[in-house]
């Protein structure tokens, strides 16, 4: 499977383990990430809209998500790379009695 | 650095206004109707609508007759027409008395001593007449940028507030305080996550430990009412638009910032007492953090915006930046600037802030916002007590 050379994604912090798409990217295609020197081919699991996060490590359960390399969140379920994060899969650490 | 100038209306307290506003300041709910018509009738006055002014104790009375009065004695306005029922608690005469301070033109009108709301709105016009008429002879002369005290906020966000028009904003907001001027950062619900971060910049360990404790009392707030504060925030338009957590949006917000020293923290509606980055502690809800910051003193303010927002204020120019150049073209009457052209790779952040700070010197010469030329007149004040 051929490369998507046109979407564009931004990793704001080495530290993150979150890209944002920055273009539409559909799904079961394989992009390639960049945050720094760092490259990485990632396969797309579902379709991200712009603006929207996906993961670009595998994320356990209970594990932070990172964006702007500060803590954002974290994961109610494990997510794979490529996978899109969002309401579904992390939750805020905040705001709550909890 | 080269000091920038910009025409202003000096007051006879010193302050600096960038409007020439006669304000007809309704004190009360049922008074807001007969100022509307007044504003129909009176080329040159403003007013407002809102739901406050009687059936308030405490500490909520206190913030809503501090609110009042911060924005009649905002240097954007010549001189208040302050507009009573008679009965209220939050009495014209006292408002009045208070305005009177900044050495403007200030005049009480009751609709219970006029003897209804006809001759309420005759007598008030009159009054009016001859206010903008003096207002139209004053003259603009040269200012620099550090007279200013300019808001800053965030509204209809999405996931690229955070990377392109709140970091452009940041980078105005360091011009403006190398400038010796004032930039006010505000929505303390909306800088939860984000604390760490900005009590590293503060001037002193007093300011640290404030910005724990202002933001430790909105989080309690919503625990005190036995909610959970994530059930409004992000909002449905911030999620759609890819914010998924607070701490998210937050991270995004507190970038309006810039990166300049943390000199203070004020309360609602409280002018700042120093130059520099100032925090006010607001909420996020955006016509109730604009009202405090302009009954703040701000002369102007910039507000960034992904989804889009038509929000102005009665008395000071907003200055609306988009995110994304998608809704800056969908939403072009209520859009100032686009800083969507950093997500496009067009322009840098700085080039960006820039930009705006351009804008701001312009809008502060007398150049009109979008939201003033669609008589966007907002106001809110941030209810800290129920009614009585």
């Amino acid at each position: 499977m051929s490369i998507l050379e046109k979407v564009k994604t931004l990793i704001l912090n080495e530290a993150d383990n979150i890209a944002i798409a920055l273009s539409e990217i559909e799904e079961n295609n394989t992009i390639l990430v960049k945050a720094g020197k760092v490259e990485k081919k990632l396969h797309m699991k579902n379709r991200i809209e712009f603006g929207h996060k996906f993961a670009v490590t595998d994320i356990q359960k209970g594990e932070d998500i990172k964006k702007y390399g500060e803590v954002i969140g974290v994961a109610t379920e494990s997510i794979q790379a490529g996978e899109h994060v969002h309401v579904h899969n992390i939750e805020s650490k905040r705001g709550s009695e909890e | 650095m080269e000091k920038i100038k910009f025409w202003g209306y000096r007051r006879s307290n010193g302050q600096v206004g960038v409007r020439n506003h006669v304000l007809i300041l309704p004190t009360i709910t049922c008074a807001t109707q007969t100022a509307q018509r007044v504003t129909e009738l009176v080329q040159g006055t403003v007013s407002f609508i809102h739901p406050h002014g009687c059936g308030q104790i405490g500490s909520d009375f206190d913030q809503t007759f501090k609110t009042y009065v911060g924005i009649g004695s905002n240097p954007n306005v010549y001189g208040v027409i302050v507009l009573g029922l008679g009965c209220e608690t939050h009495q014209a005469r006292m408002i009045a008395k208070e305005i009177e301070k900044t050495g403007k033109p200030v005049e009480v009108v009751s609709i219970q001593d006029q003897g209804g709301t006809l001759q309420a709105i005759a007598d008030t016009a009159k009054v009016a007449v001859k206010m903008v008429q003096e207002a139209s002879a004053v003259m603009r002369e040269e200012c620099y940028f550090d007279e200013l005290i300019v808001a800053t906020e965030c509204g209809g966000s999405d996931a690229c507030s955070g990377l392109s028009a709140n970091p452009a904003v940041g980078r105005a907001s360091d011009v403006i305080v190398e400038q010796g001027g004032t930039a006010i950062l505000a929505e303390t619900t909306e800088l939860i996550g984000a604390e760490h971060l900005l009590a590293n910049r503060a001037a002193n360990d007093t300011v640290a430990k404030r910005v724990f404790e202002v933001i430790g009392a909105m989080e309690k707030r919503s625990n005190l009412m036995g909610v959970d504060l994530r059930t409004g925030n992000p909002s449905p338009g911030n999620i759609e638009g890819g914010i998924t957590t607070l701490e998210e949006k937050s991270l995004g917000a507190a970038t309006k910032s810039g990166s300049s020293r943390l000199e203070e923290i004020v309360d609602y509606a409280e002018r700042p007492t120093k130059k520099g980055l100032v925090w006010m502690d607001t909420p996020g809800h955006d016509i109730e953090q604009l009202t405090g910051m302009v009954a703040g003193g701000a002369q102007v303010v910039l507000f960034t915006s992904g989804r889009g927002t038509p929000t102005g204020s009665p008395i000071a120019p907003v200055i609306k930046i988009s995110t994304n150049t998608v809704m800056y073209e969908k939403m072009n009457e209520n859009m100032d600037l686009d800083a969507g052209t950093i997500i496009e790779g067009i322009e840098t952040v700085d080039e960006v802030g820039n930009r705006i700070i351009s804008e701001i010197k312009d809008v502060a010469c007398g150049k009109l916002t979008k939201a003033e030329i669609l008589k966007q007149h907002d106001f809110g004040i941030w209810r800290i007590g129920p009614t009585f």
